[in-house]
């Protein structure tokens, strides 16, 4: 889930004993801590794993007015901090005027950007601006690797918006990588680059979600990658992870962060067109919670939707609830076990003890089919980048 | 460390959301957010600035003396992540 600008709780020690702060967030928050969203579907990249299958401008998108409407809505909820994203959010014109609006409305901003658009003019208002954290994505720590993912061309622009970033004195920005079976071997190297710019590393899990339907398959790391990964990160507690590896805390010690899925109880997705989803990695119409434009808009969604307020009711047994790992794993993403076509109640696809991996097998064999995402703005005719074979599966 | 007779008051970069078990606290300088866990901890932080001391905060929020400790301790550790200041 991505808090992990989450501090130690503080606890004036209590005299009855306490219920956890997981169990807390389980039930759910008067407004979330993990908020997305995502400005617009419109992208100059067509990377393989984008999670919101961008390219396209959708005609519908939320209006400046509307935008500004939502922050104030924010505001009033005691929203602290959004993570903006897309599609690439600096396609919006009105970008930056969003961006003001945000700082003088007591809501803080981080924005993912792959960095074609921050050029020297655009780094120097970036660093002029207060309550801002900028995220720019990588997923290769040479040109090699990362163009196979995201396109040729993108790494040089990606290192040229950290050049212009570090030059204009914008300060720690933050470099953003999804682990792949393709760059497991590069954390040193992406360690190092962002240690260069006195940047902060973020490395995050790739889920079959949006575009990454059909190529999660083979680029998604081994179990071995995984467990490379897991003790690479524990030695390492100063690199971000978006709490988004909690299922491989069932190898051993827990990773720092929060340890649950979040999703619809402490995490959701506004989308360009205003649907609010219970995380960004489920768009789909079974996660779908309202749409901001309604009546009661966004807080009332967050607070009362069918939805959201069934995420917050206790989980269904399940393998996992039986399992000794439990607490630690809490049976991993819901995103990555429905669009793989699991059940919510079975083992994280990428189960480190292998849980998961009969199921699977169950799914490919019968031939059943799993799910597709609910939005595909994907651009026709241009070719999406891929370092593997993309496998079209049936889906409804 | 945070003493009966210090004075402080919450950083006024600082904003507290209610929540079922205590507060949110989000920092807009440090970007860091934390949790109080007890609603009286809530109590007592929002009222530091009005009171001349931490003793006089926890008095007048009637918290009993058994309980000072804990909470000089949770106050500590907010000042040291700027959350409160001393004044
Ligand atoms: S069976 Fe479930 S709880 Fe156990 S390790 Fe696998 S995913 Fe985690
Ligand atoms: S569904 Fe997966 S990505 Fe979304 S909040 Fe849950 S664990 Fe995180």
């Amino acid at each position: 889930m991505n808090s992990e600008s989450v501090r130690p709780v503080v606890a004036a020690q209590p005299r009855a004993a306490t219920r956890s702060l997981v169990e807390e967030f389980k039930e759910g928050l008067d407004a979330p801590i993990c908020l997305t969203w995502e400005l617009t579907y419109a992208c100059n990249l067509s990377c393989v794993h984008c999670l919101s299958s961008s390219g396209r401008r959708d005609p519908r998108e939320l209006t400046t007015q509307e935008c500004y409407d939502l922050i104030d809505e924010f505001q009033r909820m005691k929203v602290f901090y959004v993570n903006i994203g897309g599609g690439e959010p600096m396609l919006r014109t009105d970008f930056f005027d969003i961006l003001e609006y945000a700082a003088a409305h007591d809501v803080g901003v981080k924005f993912s950007t792959n960095g074609t658009y921050i050029d020297e003019a655009a780094a120097a208002r970036l660093a002029s601006m207060d309550y801002l954290d900028i995220q720019i994505s990588i997923d290769g720590a040479d040109a090699s690797v990362n163009d196979l993912i995201r396109g040729e061309g993108s790494y040089a622009a990606a290192r040229r918006a950290m050049d212009n970033l570090a030059a204009a004195g914008f300060g720690a920005f933050k470099i953003s990588v999804v682990a792949t079976r393709h760059n497991i071997d590069q954390l040193d190297g992406f360690k190092a680059i962002a240690d260069s710019y006195g940047a902060q590393l973020r490395l995050t899990r790739l889920r079959p979600s949006g575009r990454a339907v059909d190529s999660w398959d083979e680029l998604h790391p081994t179990q071995e990658q995984q467990r490379q990964l897991y003790y690479w990160l524990l030695d390492r507690p100063d690199v971000l992870t978006g709490d988004s590896f909690f299922h491989l805390s069932a190898l051993g010690d827990p990773l720092p962060g929060l340890n649950l899925c979040g999703a619809g109880r402490v995490v959701c997705l506004v989308d360009p067109v205003g649907d609010v989803y219970a995380c960004p990695f489920v768009i789909h119409d079974q996660f779908l919670a309202g749409n901001i434009r309604d009546d009661g808009g966004f807080s009332h969604i967050w607070r009362n939707s069918d939805l959201f307020v069934s995420l917050r009711e206790p989980e269904s047994e399940g393998a996992c609830t039986a399992c000794e790992m439990y607490d630690a794993c809490q049976g991993g993403c819901m995103a990555s076990k429905f669009f793989v076509g699991l059940e919510l109640t079975d083992p994280d696809p990428e189960c480190v003890k292998g849980a998961a991996e009969p199921l699977l097998e169950k799914v490919g064999a019968t031939g059943s089919l799993v799910p597709r995402p609910s939005v595909d703005r994907s651009r026709p005719g241009v070719p999406v980048p891929s370092p593997v074979r993309l496998r079209k599966r049936q889906r409804v | 460390m945070i003493e009966l007779d210090s004075r402080c008051e919450l950083n006024p970069a600082v904003s507290l959301r209610p929540e079922r078990f205590g507060a949110l606290v989000y920092s807009f300088d440090t970007r860091r957010l934390s949790f109080l866990k007890h609603r009286d901890l809530v109590r007592v932080v929002e009222a530091l600035g009005t009171h001349e001391s931490v003793r006089e905060t926890l008095e007048a929020e009637s918290i009993d003396t058994e309980r000072w400790p804990s909470f000089l301790n949770a106050l500590t550790t907010l000042v040291e992540s700027e959350m409160i200041n001393e004044l």
